[in-house]
């Protein structure tokens, strides 16, 4: 207990001692708070080992973006400047933007985005209605598609819904007699999107998930009885009234979390069916930038497709903000 | 009987419960369903995976599948021992630096007061959204101008900023309590110290939570070795595994695959139920305000 004994060690000196001596200690001791509550420059050295990585890899890129964005660049030649030319294309020329991307991205968002977030807030839920262990078992199987987020699991995919009668969905839905021949799944647009959907909603139980069930979980005990006293006749009005209102932090935060989610990911179609994807049913705007980057070389296009891509996120957080923060 | 309230985290099994687990059990066992069918397939020989009409179960378990991809990548040029220690440095180094940043910055801005400090906060708080997938190019900008294409470091520096993480420490250590700290420096210990004997002891299960995550970005990340790395011997177990995957569209590529797919998975769901205690403990103080 070294700071026990270093309390009776200055009681001793202000025994024994003269008092001028331990004055000028404590004027040294409180001078040194004082500057640490006022001006701390070791915060920034603190800082500096993250500042700098966040600096290097999501600063710089993201304002070389913008940059980039009102440029002509082939990453061959130097970039050059053509002023807002890249976003008129984008929203009056760019035929699979506007009649594929933007209608898959806006489907894919709100089912993903929304649907995920609504379910994986009942069913954080109905866990926590739960004792501890289901509640643990069933949380866990829930997770654990969202630690491969989706992607390294293509080989799963590809084996149940492949195209011709050895494919496990084709196999079972022809021994039930829904179907007479096999359906090429991957290679149909009428199914390429449904299936890229189905795949994101499987892996959306992710860290917004668990805030989501610590939220309720913590929320206060004594409110649930004094509620019950008070007339909160069954377990839909508490949810509403009790649970929802105090748990607000952690619904934004998983909201967020699913936001980002449900924009970010295009490798699962990638995966799938390669880039662009069959008659670009299930290209999203992540694929969209992929391909004109990496396979096109446009690099100024792309680069005005990603600013669009992080101002739609923003926004929609922005939105959630606005709902789920309390007006004090 | 009248309604009672607060049935939330329940002590005791009631037979309200089980209208819930009805409910629940085929929603979760249909979650489940790949993760079983995928350690399945693993398992299954030759003829199992041929076999017509497909089966879910694996009957006879053999190891086929795992010593056939071990003898498959001596046929390519690099060696499946190149990957796996490329992976296990990389992950390594990316989990360990990850954890230090991550806790000295919110050690920062959850407890020392400096200027700028509030700006940082809304700044991170801003990046939590970050779509990293969207700045690829100008991120590969980057990186070839500091010399990294080809280099360990192109694997690890990229993620070692990742915003969600610094939040979600940064809210565990603001529950520290001042008192603490500020007795501490009347003790006339140091900034250091305080990090090192206070703050890293009492926000363990924040910190387990940062290493999952580093964790799951790292080990599962391809980007890096599909687009910044184009010396095959620098890429990873995660970029190996992919490529079989994509390259093997036979029906005994599969089964190699599935394995691959599994030993991939497997790391992950293991940290995951050592530590989902101290990842619960984190999450309570996720919320934004």
């Amino acid at each position: 207990m070294p700071i026990q004994l270093k309390r009776r060690d200055e009681k001793d000196m202000a025994k024994n001692n003269s008092s001028v001596d331990i004055e000028t200690i404590n004027k040294k001791k409180k001078n040194n708070i004082r500057k640490r509550e006022r001006n701390n420059w070791n915060g920034y050295a603190f800082m500096a080992p993250y500042a700098l990585m966040f600096i290097a890899f999501i600063l710089v890129p993201v304002l070389m973006a913008i940059i980039l964005s009102f440029t002509n660049f082939n990453s061959i030649q130097l970039p050059s400047f053509v002023g807002f030319l890249n976003y008129i294309t984008l929203i009056t020329s760019d035929e699979v933007f506007m009649q594929f991307v933007l209608p898959n991205t806006v489907v894919y968002a709100l089912i993903v985005g929304i649907g995920g977030y609504a379910l994986s807030f009942v069913l954080a839920w109905a866990l926590c209605n739960l004792t501890k262990l289901p509640r643990t078992v069933f949380a866990l199987i829930l997770y654990s598609p969202s630690m491969t987020a989706g992607v390294a699991m293509t080989v799963l995919w590809k084996v149940i819904f492949s195209g011709d009668q050895t494919g496990l969905l084709n196999s079972w839905l022809m021994s039930l007699g829904l179907i007479n021949e096999p359906i090429i799944w991957l290679i149909s647009t009428k199914y390429l999107l449904p299936i890229v959907v189905i795949i994101g909603l499987w892996s959306s139980m992710g860290v917004g998930f668990l805030s989501m069930i610590a939220g309720i979980l913590n929320s206060d005990e004594e409110l649930y009885e004094a509620a019950a006293i008070d007339g909160i006749k069954n377990r839909f009005q508490e949810m509403i009234y009790i649970t929802i209102p105090q748990m607000k932090p952690q619904m934004l935060f998983a909201a967020v979390m699913s936001i980002v989610n449900a924009f970010q990911n295009g490798l699962i179609s990638t995966q799938l069916t390669g880039n662009p994807s069959p008659g670009y049913a299930a290209q999203l705007i992540v694929n969209h930038i992929e391909d004109y980057g990496f396979l096109r070389y446009e690099m100024g296009y792309a680069a005005a497709v990603s600013v669009v891509l992080l101002l739609i996120v923003q926004l929609f957080s922005k939105a959630c903000n606005t709902l789920l923060t309390e007006k004090d | 009987m009248a309604y009672k309230g607060k049935r939330i985290n329940p002590q005791k099994f009631e037979r309200g419960q089980i209208k819930l687990i009805i409910v629940l059990l085929p929603l979760v066992i249909f979650m489940a369903l790949p993760l079983v069918f995928i350690a399945n397939h693993a398992f299954k020989p030759m003829e199992e995976l041929f076999a017509f009409p497909p089966t879910f179960f694996v009957k006879n378990a053999t190891m086929e599948n795992f010593t056939k991809l071990v003898k498959f990548s001596r046929t390519a040029g690099v060696p499946i021992s190149r990957y796996i220690f490329n992976s296990v440095i990389v992950t390594a180094l990316t989990v360990g630096l990850s954890l230090l940043f991550t806790t000295f910055a919110a050690f920062a801005l959850a407890k020392l007061k400096f200027k700028g400090r509030s700006l940082m906060m809304t700044i991170n708080q801003l990046a939590i959204m970050f779509v990293a997938t969207a700045v690829l190019i100008p991120r590969y900008l980057v990186i070839c101008n500091l010399g990294m294409i080809d280099s360990i470091w192109a694997h690890v520096l990229p993620l070692l900023a990742y915003p969600v993480s610094l939040f979600l420490v940064k809210q565990f250590v603001e529950q520290v309590p001042d008192a603490l700290i500020e007795a501490a420096y009347i003790d006339g210990a140091t900034d250091m110290t305080i990090y090192r004997k206070i703050i890293l002891p009492m926000t363990k299960p924040a910190i387990a939570t940062a290493a999952i995550l580093a964790f799951q970005q790292v080990w599962a990340n391809m980007e890096t070795s599909n687009y910044y790395i184009n010396d095959d011997s620098m890429k990873t177990l995660t970029f190996y595994m992919n490529s079989l995957v994509n390259v093997n569209n036979t029906v005994s590529g599969q089964g190699m695959a599935a394995a691959a797919t599994l030993i991939m998975f497997i790391p992950n769901l293991v940290l995951f139920i050592i530590l989902q205690n101290n990842v619960m403990n984190t999450m309570a103080h996720s919320g934004i305000k």
